[in-house]
């Protein structure tokens, strides 16, 4: 949370704990603030939590580890089509959701590990174009395997999928608080999604200053020195696929227990490279700076939305632009402008390790 | 050799011959920068979709015109728009970035191919518009039961010429040598009088030239354009680039003409391989698979001296 609190601008340097507790109001009051301009916003926020896991999971693979991944989304795919699988009518299993979580993200991690294994010798550009082949390759088997056994549903997708279930607690359902006072169902997807992200960022946290995190670091610097300081880097970079995959394959999970319904469409290159985004907006290698991009490219689109297309409707009397292309025109200039003006993002990760009293400080409970 | 194989080996030299004149704007730009022009592609879309707008414009202002001078003029148009972009990007983008770390030049290249594909988007919409077959599609049929088309006759032939052209200016004139010399060494060509930035600008505008061409070419054989469809043709033909070597021109010829082949068999034959399992809309995967093998085991290509080992 350290970092997250210096990201707040003016309080978060003059006073660390204060600007913590601002976030942490904003964070739960957030849904409430949302509600007062629709119900669709609500919805919009919990999407964007869950493109900020998809962030810090990413951030862990293209951030720490310095490995370009951009079939990111495969994993997310993966966790979404395990829990559709396995807690739908399609196949006519229903498990708990306790159950299917743990598989979803293992059935990702195990992905992850087998796109580590072939491209452990790539660097860089290659690398990025293999996972890019790596995602097309699962995008095309979830549009195609629908014949001759039908496994996937084809490009129709898989519908209906069970709604996340908490101890008996069905999140999809309104809760009835009084006869005359419910809390929406968006609400309880939104505070079990706050929690997940919370738990991930701490575990983020600790993992960043751990001995695996300093490893990671010296591997992104320069792989040949990590090498020859006796880190062992295939293990490592096999780490950092699993453990990118599997915040990946949970969000999956989420996201399709959320939504209730998953489609190949879901998980087009377009996101993996939104994800990629919102990690390189923010700043690559800090959780601040990619819970913030995830938060900022996801909440802005909407906004242009709701704001762009009256306003071109009001001008030019037609809508000139749809949203989907304001969109990508947003996350294209956003990545282009971002690496030639501010490559660090707008959040620069600090340079931890060269200042050992920062590390000293932030290793403290 | 049946009329199958025949007619599969044809497809394969043509949509190969197409790939090939893509491969080599990557294999020049990476030879000399070490850098994946990621929307290497989209300057292909835009030379097609160029294209088809002047050809549409010549059909409304001189409908008796002759579809060779149509297609000429449409080319003519074309191929400078292409270059334009290819150079601008460089100008704008990328030569700010050669000394940045390794990933924001990729990043960047990728944000400009999204770029290039919403202005499209933005400029003639989302929908598949018909490209005109100026040259004839009907198909003849030198063998019973193998059937070319004049369109693919004419890929296949000004593919050729382009690549000979290529190999005479990169080998045989000044600039030529200059483009060697600066993928040689930077510093070194600039310390002998090499205009370095001048080459590299240079660089970019013949791949770009040569993409705007292959759109035209990839357009008329399928007669469709649309906003997105440099992206395919774009990732195979980097497949084929880095089979062939890359860094390396006759590299990214054989590349390019191999991963077609590959490919029209492959669609060919894939079901009967997995016993109707798959079918022929697995198609784009080879070109992945092949690119992930040679990666793995041979990562500097067919004809590659160069080591991938570039952090």
């Amino acid at each position: 949370m350290n970092e997250l609190a210096a990201a707040v601008p003016w309080l978060g340097k003059r006073n660390p704990a204060a600007a913590r507790w601002l976030i942490l109001i904003l964070a739960i009051a957030a849904p409430l603030i949302a509600w007062q301009f629709g119900r669709s916003w609500v919805r919009i926020l919990d999407f964007a939590l869950l493109y900020m896991m998809l962030a810090l999971g990413l951030n862990l693979v293209v951030g720490f580890a310095g490995l370009l991944d951009l079939g990111y989304i495969a994993f997310y795919a993966v966790g979404a089509y395990t829990f559709a699988f396995l807690a739908s009518p399609h196949f006519e299993v229903h498990l708990p959701f306790w159950l299917v979580l743990p598989l979803g993200a293992a059935f990702a991690a195990l992905a992850g590990i087998m796109l580590g294994f072939p491209v452990l010798r790539l660097r860089g550009d290659y690398l990025a174009i293999v996972t890019l082949g790596f995602g097309e390759i699962v995008r095309i088997f979830m549009l195609n395997l629908n014949y001759p056994v039908n496994i996937t549903n084809g490009p129709q997708g898989i519908g209906m999928i069970d709604p996340i279930v908490l101890f008996g607690w069905d999140l999809s359902q309104n809760l009835q608080i009084t006869e005359r006072f419910a809390i929406n169902s968006l609400f309880l997807y939104y505070y079990a999604f706050l929690a997940c992200v919370a738990g991930s960022i701490l575990f983020i946290r600790r993992l960043q200053i751990s001995r695996v995190g300093r490893a990671w670091a010296a591997m992104r610097e320069d792989e040949l020195a990590a090498k020859a300081i006796g880190i062992n880097t295939r293990n490592l970079k096999l780490l950092a696929f699993a453990l990118g995959a599997t915040f990946g394959g949970v969000a999956g999970c989420l996201f399709g227990a959320f939504q209730g319904f998953v489609s190949p469409e879901s998980f087009s290159l377009m996101e993996s490279i939104a994800v990629l985004t919102m990690v390189v907006f923010g700043g690559m290698g800090n959780i601040a700076g990619a819970v913030i991009g995830a938060f900022v490219l996801a909440l802005l689109p909407e906004i242009l939305r709701h704001i762009a297309v009256p306003l071109q409707q009001a001008v030019f009397g037609h809508v000139l632009l749809d949203p989907e292309v304001l969109r990508m025109l947003l996350l294209s200039l956003a990545m282009i402008l971002m690496m030639l003006l501010r490559p660090t993002g707008l959040i620069p990760a600090r340079a931890r390790y060269a200042h050992p009293e920062n590390l000293h400080r932030s290793s403290q409970p | 050799m049946d009329a199958e194989t025949l007619q599969q080996l044809i497809n394969g030299l043509v949509i190969g011959s197409v790939y090939a004149l893509i491969a080599l704007g990557y294999t020049m730009v990476y030879g000399i920068l070490g850098l994946i022009n990621f929307a290497h592609g989209d300057v292909l879309m835009v030379g097609a979709m160029t294209a088809l707008q002047t050809m549409l414009f010549l059909m409304g202002v001189a409908p008796g015109m002759s579809p060779v001078a149509m297609l000429t003029l449409a080319l003519l148009v074309a191929i400078p728009v292409s270059m334009l972009i290819g150079y601008t990007m460089e100008r704008l983008a990328y030569r700010r970035l050669r000394n940045a770390p390794r990933l924001a030049p990729l990043i960047t290249a990728i944000g400009m191919s999204f770029l290039l594909q919403t202005l499209a988007m933005i400029i003639w919409g989302r929908n598949y518009h018909t490209f005109p077959q100026l040259i004839s599609t009907t198909p003849l049929q030198p063998v019973e039961g193998v059937f070319v088309t004049p369109v693919q006759i004419v890929i296949i032939v000004v593919s050729a010429l382009l690549m000979i052209g290529l190999t005479l200016l990169v080998n045989r004139t000044r600039i030529g040598r200059a483009m060697r010399a600066t993928a040689e060494n930077h510093r070194t060509a600039s310390l002998m009088g090499v205009d370095t930035n001048a080459v590299i600008a240079f660089t970019f505008i013949i791949g770009a030239g040569l993409a705007a061409v292959a759109g035209v070419m990839y357009a008329s054989n399928y007669g469709i354009a649309h906003y997105g469809m440099g992206f395919m043709p774009g990732l195979k033909a980097f497949t084929a680039a880095v089979l062939g070597g890359i860094g390396n021109l006759g590299g990214a010829m054989l590349g390019g003409i191999v991963l077609g082949l590959v490919e029209s068999f492959g669609a060919g034959y894939i079901e009967r391989l997995t016993f109707g399992f798959l079918n022929s809309s697995y198609q784009d995967i080879f070109a992945f698979i092949i690119l992930g093998l040679v990666l793995i085991f041979r990562p500097t290509g067919l004809l590659g001296e160069r080591v991938s080992d570039r952090a």
